[in-house]
C-alpha cells in the first residue's frame, strides 16, 4: 500500500482538523496541490480528449443502431445527416442472447479464451525453458540470445507475411511435409488448421519477450541461494522448484498478466494472416473489427458494443487476478 | 553479469584426465552431455526463430511472383530486380515519409506530454492520485475495438480521417499513458534528496523538475521514446482503417497492398518486407537493453 504522504511537505493526510465543506476543501486542495495538478494537466487533458470522450461516445453509440447507412456522411456534394436512433441495451441483449448469439459471440468467446490460454502457456513455458538454457555458462550465449530475440526485433506486420508464404498451399512447409510423406493440411483454409496456425505464429512472435524478461529475472536471483541449497543437498529439480521459481515470482506474475492482455487484444497477427477469409479463426477483437469495418454495411453500434464487452472482460479479469495475488501476498510489478 | 546454472541431472562426466573419478564438478561447469543437449535445443530454437525471416529474404531474391512455390529454382536466377522495382516504381518512399511523420510525431507528443505527469505521480500525493493511476493502468488494456469506432466517427466529423495528425492522435491514446507509467518508474529510482536540496535552495517544484530531475532522467525519457517509436511503427489496425490515400500509407498498410484477392506480388512484397525489417531490427538491437528493463520496472508496488 502506498502511504498517503505529500512527500514534498511530509504531512500525513490523517492529521487534520475536522473536515471543512466541499467548496473549501476544493480550494484548500487546489491551493496545496496546484503544482501537482499543473504537472498532470497535459496527460489529464490528453486522456480526457482522446480516451474518455471517445469512450463515452462509443458507449453512447452502443445504445443506438448506428451503421454506415444511417450515420452522417458526405456523398459527393450532398451532406446526409445522421438518422440513427436510440435503442437502449438492445445491442448487448442481441449479442449475448439474441438469435444466433452462439455463432456470433459465444463461439468466438470460447475460441478467444482458448487462444489466450494456449498462447500464454506456450509463451511462458518456452520462454522459461530458453531463459534457463541461456542462463548457463555456454559458449556462444550472446549469439544465441541475439538470434532468439529476432522475432521480437522484426515488426510483426513483416514477419506475418513471411509465415503466410510458408504456410500457403505449396509453400515451403507443405513441400517439406510432402517430402517426408506426411499429410499436408491446408493451413490457411481449414478452420482447425487456421486456428493452429494462428497460435503457432503468435507463439513464435511472443516467446522472445517472455524469454528476455525471465532471463532478467533469473539473473537477479542471488547466487548464494543456489550455493546454500546445494550445500543442503538439494538436487537440480529441487533447486529449480524451491529457489528458481519463487525467485521468478514477481516477474512471472507481471509478464503473465501482460501476456494475457496482449494476447487477448492481439489484432495484427490474425488480421494479416487471414484477412477476411477466416470467420471461425477470428478472436473477439478481430471479429469486432470486421463488424465495424470489414463488411458492408458497417455495423458501428454492434462493433462498439463488442469493444465495451471486451474491455469489461479484461477489467474483471485483471481485478480478479490482482485480488488473487493479494490473497497469496504477492506483488505485481506494474 | 553473474550467472548461475540450473544443471540437468546428468552423469558427471568431467573433461579432466581420467584418474580423478568421483571428483564433484565445480559450480557452473556442466557435464558434456548436458551441455550438448543445451546446445542442441538452442540451435533448434535459433533456427526456428531465424527461418521465417531468412525465408522472406530468400524469396525476395526470386524474380517471379510464384517463385515461393518452387523455391529451388530461385538459386539459378538470383537477382536484385525486386529491390530495384520496389525502390523505383512503388510508393516505398511515400510510405517511408508517412511512417516517419506518424512515428516521430507520436514519439514527440508521447514523451513531452507524459514527462511532467510521470514526475508528479512519482513525487506527489494529491487528491485523485489513485484514480489517475487507475486510469493510466486501464488504458493499457484497451482493445483496439473499444476506441476504433468512436474515433472513426469523431475524426470524420473533424475531417481528420486520412490525415497524419488524426493517426498521431489515435496512437497517442495508448502511448501517452504508457509513457507516463514508464517514466514514473524511472523517476522513482532518482533519490528524493535531490528534489529536497533543490527546494531548499529556493527552486519551485517546476524548477526542480525542469532543472534537476529532467537532466538526470534522460535514460528514462529515451526508453519511453524507443517504446513509442516501436509501437507506432508496428501499429496495424488504426493505420489500416484511417489512412485512405495510398501516398499516406505507413509501412504497415503499404505492405498489405501487394496482396489483393486476385493477385499477389509476393516477390515485391518480400523485397519490401526485407527493406523494412533490416533498419527496424537494427534499431531494435541498438535499444533493446533499455527496453527490457523499462518494461518490467515501471509502476507502483501494491
Amino acid at each position: 500500500m502506498t502511504v498517503a504522504i505529500d512527500r514534498a511537505t511530509g504531512k500525513r493526510r490523517g492529521e487534520r482538523e475536522p473536515r471543512p465543506g466541499p467548496v473549501q476543501r476544493l480550494k484548500n486542495g487546489l491551493h496545496k496541490h496546484w503544482y501537482a495538478y499543473a504537472m498532470i494537466a497535459p496527460v489529464a487533458i490528453v486522456l480526457a480528449v482522446l480516451v474518455l470522450y471517445p469512450l463515452g461516445y462509443g458507449l453512447y453509440l452502443t445504445l443506438t443502431d448506428a451503421t454506415s447507412l444511417n450515420t452522417a456522411r458526405t456523398i459527393g456534394v450532398n451532406e446526409i445527416d445522421a438518422t440513427y436512433k436510440f435503442i437502449g441495451l438492445d445491442n448487448y441483449a442481441d449479442i449475448l442472447w439474441g438469435p444466433t448469439a452462439y455463432d456470433r459471440f459465444w463461439s468466438h468467446f470460447l475460441w478467444t479464451v482458448f487462444w489466450t490460454a494456449a498462447c500464454v502457456t506456450l509463451h511462458y513455458g518456452i520462454g522459461l525453458g530458453l531463459a534457463l538454457l541461456l542462463n548457463q555458462k555456454l559458449r556462444g550465449r550472446t549469439l544465441y540470445r541475439m538470434i532468439l530475440v529476432l522475432p521480437w526485433a522484426v515488426p510483426t506486420f513483416v514477419t506475418v507475411f513471411g509465415w503466410r508464404f510458408m504456410l500457403a498451399d505449396g509453400g515451403i512447409i507443405n513441400s517439406g511435409l510432402e517430402l517426408l510423406h506426411l499429410p499436408t493440411p491446408s493451413w490457411l483454409e481449414d478452420t482447425f488448421w487456421q486456428r493452429f496456425s494462428a497460435i503457432m505464429v503468435n507463439t513464435w512472435c511472443g516467446v522472445p519477450f517472455m524469454m528476455v524478461s525471465l532471463l532478467g529475472g533469473l539473473q537477479s536471483i542471488d547466487a548464494s541461494l543456489y550455493e546454500a541449497s546445494e550445500m543442503d543437498g538439494a538436487n537440480a529439480w529441487q533447486r529449480f522448484r524451491y529457489v528458481t521459481l519463487p525467485g521468478l515470482r514477481s516477474v512471472s506474475t507481471t509478464v503473465v498478466l501482460l501476456g494475457v492482455i496482449w494476447t487477448f487484444n492481439q489484432f495484427a497477427i490474425i488480421f494479416l494472416l487471414f484477412g477476411n477469409t477466416a470467420p471461425d479463426a477470428q478472436i473477439l477483437v478481430t471479429w469486432a473489427y470486421q463488424l465495424g469495418f470489414g463488411q458492408q454495411p458497417r455495423d458501428y453500434a454492434q462493433s462498439a458494443a463488442y469493444g465495451i464487452l471486451l474491455l469489461s472482460i479484461l477489467i474483471v479479469f485483471t481485478s480478479f487476478y490482482r485480488r488473487w495475488l493479494n490473497r497469496n501476498e504477492q506483488q505485481l510489478a506494474i | 553479469m553473474s550467472t548461475t546454472t540450473v544443471e540437468t541431472p546428468a552423469p558427471a562426466d568431467e573433461r579432466r584426465p581420467a584418474g580423478a573419478p568421483g571428483r564433484t564438478r565445480r559450480r557452473g561447469e556442466q557435464s558434456r552431455a548436458a551441455s550438448l543437449a543445451s546446445h542442441a535445443v538452442l540451435i533448434v530454437a535459433s533456427l526456428t526463430a531465424l527461418f521465417p525471416v531468412a525465408w522472406l529474404f530468400f524469396l525476395s531474391l526470386g524474380p517471379d511472383k510464384d517463385d515461393y512455390l518452387h523455391p529451388g529454382r530461385i538459386w539459378g536466377k538470383i537477382t536484385l530486380d525486386n529491390y530495384a522495382f520496389v525502390l523505383q516504381d512503388t510508393g516505398f518512399f511515400d510510405w517511408l515519409k508517412s511512417t516517419l511523420i506518424v512515428v516521430l510525431g507520436t514519439t514527440l507528443i508521447g514523451v513531452v506530454v507524459a514527462a511532467s505527469t510521470g514526475y508528479a505521480v512519482s513525487r506527489m500525493r494529491f487528491p485523485g492520485y489513485r484514480k489517475l493511476m487507475w486510469v493510466l493502468l486501464v488504458t493499457q488494456m484497451f482493445p483496439i475495438a473499444v476506441l476504433i469506432v468512436p474515433m472513426y466517427q469523431i475524426l470524420s466529423d473533424l475531417q481528420l480521417i486520412d490525415s497524419y495528425l488524426g493517426l498521431i492522435l489515435v496512437n497517442c491514446t495508448t502511448i501517452v499513458p504508457y509513457c507516463a507509467w514508464l517514466m514514473k518508474g524511472y523517476f522513482d529510482t532518482i533519490p528524493f534528496e535531490i528534489d529536497e536540496a533543490g527546494r531548499v535552495d529556493g527552486l519551485t517544484p517546476f524548477g526542480t523538475f525542469a532543472r534537476l530531475i529532467l537532466p538526470l532522467a534522460k535514460p528514462g525519457l529515451a526508453v519511453a521514446a524507443f517504446y513509442s517509436f516501436l509501437t507506432a511503427f508496428g501499429e496495424v489496425a488504426f493505420a489500416s482503417t484511417f489512412m485512405l490515400s495510398d501516398d499516406k500509407y505507413t509501412f504497415a498498410v503499404g505492405l498489405q497492398t501487394f496482396v489483393s484477392e486476385h493477385d499477389a506480388q509476393r516477390n515485391l512484397m518480400a523485397a519490401t518486407a526485407v527493406l523494412i525489417a533490416i533498419p527496424a531490427a537494427i534499431f531494435f538491437y541498438l535499444v533493446q537493453k533499455n527496453l527490457v528493463t523499462g518494461l518490467t520496472a515501471g509502476g507502483t508496488k501494491g
